[in-house]
């Protein structure tokens, strides 16, 4: 028997090393599927590391030197947040590295002149005004069927959360559409409309500095995908194809809708965060002996 | 390792002309000939851009323009010139206000001919734009590894 901060330690390290990696390789799926959709050839899978290598070779022009701390601490505080969920720890404390970095990355673009950059830092604020209850409620929600907040404590559990929780996770669905950038509420930086306000939030970025936010992109996907796994922790399989159909309804959406307005989004991802959020922890509250054990 | 020749990002930029080239590279973009799966992507944004397509002649108005174009894509770079307007000012040359082709105002690395120019010819304009893209990379590694030494040595 292993001693559990050994497994919790490795776990972390083996997110660190391994998630750029299939994060790089979900990135280049999601191109090819897409292209596919859109009745093209699509670039090759390994397209996203191509991209990333390619800007580390590029010169990195500065618009203002902040820009290099900002960059690095939001790849940072992702790498910690999805090494903190990975190692089994609490949820609270991932979500909070996790909102911390994306403030990183809004206040990177912010601290450029470009009016562009300007108007994609506060796009991306008012998604992570609009994801950020629901996320908050996965975890409460977590914490409601399994009495902890720890992430190895939920997985152990052996519950099957998602018969708990449909509305969370189909509010959590929702929010993850914004979270991936995915149309419709790709409001802040898109990975298809390459033109349109000139890029959002990257706008002034270059060479390594983009690089470094493509790679904590990675980084995100993984994680924002083992909260999906959560849901099903009780079966592993299950958890995997329920990863895999996920992630193929989001490229679905991503292909078949237009994108909406921030108002819509905020509106719509707050509705959905009171509906079936609220309305599923109350439920879960007040039948609390009746349907858990 | 070689990756800029697997991932050029575009630019294009339209200068005074009858607008037919950029209607050419749009078409060069679409899902008929798909440059994506070369790792071609068309971005509006000159600072992650790598290859900077240009259509028409250069005239006064927009020199500025296309030299701050120019100037905002980080190294390494090349610039294609598309169309005949690009590479002598063509039916325009004579116009009061046209200077004449784009390498009147920044350096150009391929013409691509054409009136206007097929999108055929565009790719293979863009083609060969990538070698020469490759041999600046190299250039300038050398070059960064000059400029680290002096650097140091005035230390």
């Amino acid at each position: 028997m292993i001693a559990e901060p050994v497994i919790s330690i490795v776990n972390a390290v083996l997110f660190v090393l391994l998630a750029p990696l299939l994060g790089g390789l979900i990135a280049g799926i999601d191109r090819k599927v897409t292209a596919r959709m859109q009745g093209r050839v699509g670039p090759p899978i390994l397209q996203p590391f191509y991209d990333v290598g390619k800007l580390f070779e590029k010169e990195n022009m500065v618009v203002t030197v902040t820009q290099h701390f900002y960059v690095l601490s939001y790849l940072v505080f992702m790498v910690v947040a999805g090494a903190l969920f990975f190692s089994g720890g609490d949820m609270l404390l991932v979500i909070f590295a996790f909102t911390l970095s994306h403030i990183f990355l809004v206040l990177g673009a912010y601290a450029s002149y470009s009016p562009y950059s300007h108007i994609g830092a506060e796009r991306e604020l008012i998604q992570i005004i609009a994801y950020e209850p629901m996320i908050i409620f996965t975890a409460v929600g977590m914490y409601m069927v399994t009495q902890s907040f720890n992430v190895s404590a939920i997985v152990n559990s052996g519950i099957p959360i998602i018969l708990y929780l449909p509305g969370v996770f189909i509010g959590y669905l929702i929010v993850l559409t914004i979270k991936l950038r995915k149309s419709p509420f790709d409001l802040s930086t898109s990975h298809h409309a390459h033109q349109e306000i000139v890029k959002g939030v990257t706008t002034d970025f270059s060479g390594s500095n983009l690089g470094k936010i493509e790679i904590a992109h990675w980084y995100e996907y993984v994680f924002l995908l083992g909260v999906v796994y959560l849901f099903f922790g009780f079966n592993p399989v299950l958890a995997v194809a329920a990863i895999i159909i996920a992630y193929f309804l989001e490229i679905l959406i991503d292909n078949t809708i237009s994108r909406v307005k921030w108002q819509l989004t905020l509106r719509s991802a707050w509705l959905i965060a009171g509906t079936l959020g609220i309305v599923n922890l109350g439920v879960l509250y007040y039948l609390k002996g009746v349907i858990m054990p | 390792m070689t990756y800029l020749k697997k991932s050029p990002w575009v630019i294009h930029y339209d200068a005074s002309s009858c607008n037919g080239c950029d209607i050419e590279v749009l078409a060069a973009l679409t899902p008929v000939y798909d440059l994506e799966r070369f790792g071609i992507i068309n971005t509006g944004n000159p600072k992650h851009a790598d290859i900077f397509l240009i259509t028409g002649s250069v005239n006064e108005q927009n020199k500025e323009v296309v030299k701050n174009l120019y100037e905002q894509i980080p190294d390494p770079k090349v610039v294609v010139a598309i169309g005949i307007c690009a590479a002598s000012g063509g039916i325009f040359r004579e116009c009061y206000n046209v200077l004449g082709g784009v390498d009147k105002v920044i350096p150009v690395d391929v013409f691509v001919p054409g009136c206007a120019a097929r999108p055929e010819s565009i790719i293979d304009g863009v083609v060969t734009a990538l070698g020469i893209l490759e041999s600046k990379r190299l250039v300038m590694k050398e070059n960064g590894k000059k400029t680290m030494e002096k650097s140091g040595s005035a230390e």
